[in-house]
């Protein structure tokens, strides 16, 4: 395979990239396999393709969001595609009115892929109907946040060689993460078994249905796993009566060399960012470079997301070549 | 000169009261219904109105409807509501009080009232707020108010948080034999919900409400009602199993009657697909067992009553990310054709699926209309069963066009609408 032209086995047909569902798996194999070739490109001196030249891609944030954005940022740039940052702030009009404005007077700028955040599920489903350029939904909500699924089934296949197969414990506060969400939909479709771990509270209604195998308690879920994978637990959930305090929170959730012991010798431990040690994670375990595949998560981040871009803008090409 | 006659021939006539469905003629003169029957006497001065086969049955009465007037007339105001509900069937419609300015003491329901005589071309009929201002705190003035006319009091979809508020709420309006309708859902247990609690939910990523929601509530008003002997109206019921509630209720004596809404018989949560915030409403559409048990509530009687649940809202404040989105349906011209859709995939018999329309609330407010029976007045519809119907939203006379049947196929078309024995619709015009 070659950096600028990719030979893909079928045409990417997709617009949009909203959420995992999006994508069958093929689509899903290529883009990750595209993805594992721009990767060294990524460390490489020179870091300049030029497969998006003169397209425009702008960053549509309404959560802050540091590391994805960066990422797309520098994916873009990467590609030689003009990037454009938009941190709105959510002001006294509601958020609705302003994604809405907003995406009206993006339409009349003619960017040629949005990036959005926001803290409403759906929201990128509702851009996606208003604009007329391609719609990546870098988290919505609770809903999904399909590139950060990408990014780490990339990240197990350069630590594994495979998906298929691996037993993945997804940890922590199912219930609000919309990482868990994107990724226990590609993980079973790329052939991987999902544990999903989670005190009563944080695990959503009927999760039962979604194919998983359900834990309330660690050690059970942890078994002879070979993937954990550590959801963040936001601090104001100590309000909302789900979980009692941090420190119980951490003796039954978090993930310490006690509980990592009964999964698979071989285990991996990943985290979607950012970390909070002590509540969810311990910090001996974050920063051991045998297990942990924290920092390679990161730089799958920006290849996957060029692979997604590229994607996206080779849908565009198709799209005015029929014109023509 | 004495009013004029109006005779109705060729008509198949659906009367619940009489449990009649069949040819028949009816005769009106003034606002009233002479006679009605297989073949009536008639006079040749009479107007005749030939129906042409068509079923000829008394208009529609809606027992949950809000508008915008006064105050946010750009949603909806009693003229446009009036339009609405006439193309629709429905002749006569209760207000809820949850207007900008809250309908919540005696010259507000008297303003209502009025208005509505003067600007709708259905009957108005205004439901007081149960406490002031809908805050939950304070009894409304009940007593004055339905002195000025309102026929039911509500706290609309607002819930009365304190037991003891709501204990005295109901036990107060036992003295006036008012009817007290109660939106059952727990205002803790629902709080941020968004639809149904359950896996579609959890996929979407949305906040879900529980149907215990509504259980626990229902079951607290049950018991508020036998402790205070209050007439309770449980309004717009969305869930299976709060219908054992209801029956245990109804078979224990008490005085409680309930409604649900045409879109929770006609409707789904799986509507909602990709976040489509027109079928966001309160309560939440639920799952499709739900809306069968609700079908088979209807059938048995255990829910008296269908309603709209008529709620406009402009596109501004649908279309929105969902969390954002109001709750609610545009709903007066679809609860016909809507509910027709049950009568024609045979699960439910016609005459029991209009007498939750028209005889069952009439009986429920003690209305003299709601039937064709000679002395009763003469709101009647000509209605077109089969007709089918492309539903399109943008043609709707209601200001606010949030419908959920855009682009669905409906069956059922009224022809024309007479309130008090003049014409104000006709399909024709």
């Amino acid at each position: 395979m070659t950096l600028d032209s990719p030979p893909r086995r079928a045409p990417f047909t997709k617009r949009h990239l909203l959420q995992i569902g999006d994508l069958n798996r093929l689509e899903a194999l290529e883009l990750i396999e595209r993805a594992e070739v721009f990767l060294p490109f990524t460390q490489a001196r020179e870091k300049k393709l030029s497969t998006l030249k003169g397209r425009t891609l702008v960053n549509l944030f309404f959560e802050n969001s540091t590391r994805t954005q960066a990422s797309f940022e520098l994916a873009g740039k990467r590609m030689s595609a003009d990037t454009v940052n938009m941190a709105v702030k959510s002001s006294s009009v509601s958020k609705g009115e302003t994604l809405l404005d907003t995406a009206a007077t993006l339409n009349a700028m003619g960017p040629d892929i949005l990036v959005l955040r926001h803290a409403a599920s759906g929201a990128a489903q509702l851009l996606a109907r208003k604009v007329s350029c391609s719609v990546i939904n870098a988290g919505d909500g609770t809903h999904e946040h399909p590139t950060q699924a990408l990014l780490d089934a990339l990240t197990l296949k350069r630590s594994f060689g495979h998906i298929e197969g691996l037993v993945v414990a997804i940890c922590g506060d199912v219930l609000h993460s919309r990482v868990a969400r994107s990724n226990v939909i590609l993980l079973s479709m790329l052939g991987a078994r999902v544990h999903l771990i989670a005190p009563p509270t944080l695990m959503p209604a009927d999760v039962d249905r979604w194919g998983c195998e359900i834990y309330h308690n660690m050690l059970e879920g942890l078994a002879g796993v070979d993937v954990v994978m550590m959801l963040r637990l936001q601090l104001e959930r100590m309000d909302g009566a789900y979980v009692p305090s941090a420190r119980e929170y951490f003796r039954f959730y978090g993930l310490d060399a006690r509980k990592l012991a009964v999964a698979a010798p071989h285990v991996k431990v990943m985290h979607p960012g950012p970390m909070n040690r002590g509540v969810e994670i311990d910090s001996d375990i974050a920063d051991d470079p045998r297990v942990s595949l924290i920092v390679d998560q990161v730089e799958s981040g920006v290849a996957v997301r060029m692979a997604v871009l590229e994607a996206l803008a080779s849908h565009g090409a198709n799209e005015e070549a029929d014109d023509v | 000169m004495s009013e004029p006659l109006y005779h109705f021939i060729n008509a198949r006539l659906v009367d619940p009261a009489t449990q009649f469905d069949g040819p028949g003629e009816v005769l009106v003169q003034g606002e009233v219904i002479l006679a009605s029957g297989p073949q009536v006497a008639s006079s040749p001065e009479a107007i005749i109105i030939n129906c042409d086969g068509h079923a000829l049955m008394p208009g529609l009465i809606d027992l949950h409807v809000s508008t915008g007037e006064p105050g946010e007339e750009q949603r909806e105001s009693l003229n446009t509501a009036g339009k609405a509900a006439v193309a629709g069937g429905v002749t006569t419609m209760v207000l809820q009080p949850d207007t900008q300015t809250v309908i919540d003491d005696a010259a507000l329901v008297d303003f209502i009232t009025r208005r509505g005589r003067d600007r709708s071309l259905a009957r108005v009929l205004a439901a007081g707020a149960l406490t002031v201002g809908l805050k939950g705190e304070r009894i409304a003035e009940l007593g004055l108010m339905a002195d000025a006319g309102a026929v039911m009091f509500t706290n609309s979809d607002r819930p009365i948080v304190s037991t003891r508020t709501m204990q005295r709420c109901m036990s107060y309006a036992s003295a006036f034999d008012a009817l007290v309708a109660s939106r059952p859902q727990d205002a803790f247990l629902s709080e941020g919900g968004m639809m149904n609690m359950g896996e579609l939910a959890s996929r979407l990523g949305l906040a879900g409400i529980a149907s215990a929601a509504e259980t626990i509530a229902a079951n607290r008003d049950i018991q508020l009602a036998e402790l205070t002997g209050a007439k309770l109206l449980l309004d717009m019921i969305s869930s299976e199993a709060t219908l054992p509630r209801i029956a245990a209720a109804k078979a224990q004596g008490l005085d409680v009657t309930a409604s649900v809404s045409v879109h929770h018989l006609t409707l789904n949560e799986n509507d909602l697909g990709d976040y489509r915030t027109f079928a966001k409403l309160s309560p939440p559409l639920r799952g499709e067992q739900d809306r069968l048990a609700l079908i088979d509530g209807v059938k048995s009687g255990i829910l008296d009553v269908i309603v709209s649940g008529h709620d406009p809202r402009p596109a501004e404040e649908k279309r929105l990310p969902f969390d954002e989105a109001a709750f609610g349906a545009s709903a007066l011209e679809t609860l016909l054709p809507a509910a027709l859709i049950l009568y024609h995939e045979g699960l439910i018999e016609l005459l029991d699926l209009i007498r939750a329309m028209t005889l069952a609330p009439a009986q429920i407010l003690g209305l003299p209309q709601g039937r064709i029976a000679a002395g009763a007045p003469a709101d009647l519809i000509l209605v077109d069963l089969g007709f089918p119907i492309r539903f399109d939203a943008s043609r709707m006379i209601s200001k606010s066009r949030n419908s959920p049947y855009d682009g669905r196929t409906l069956q059922g078309k009224v022809l024309s609408t007479w309130v008090g024995g003049k014409k104000v619709f006709s399909a024709l015009d």
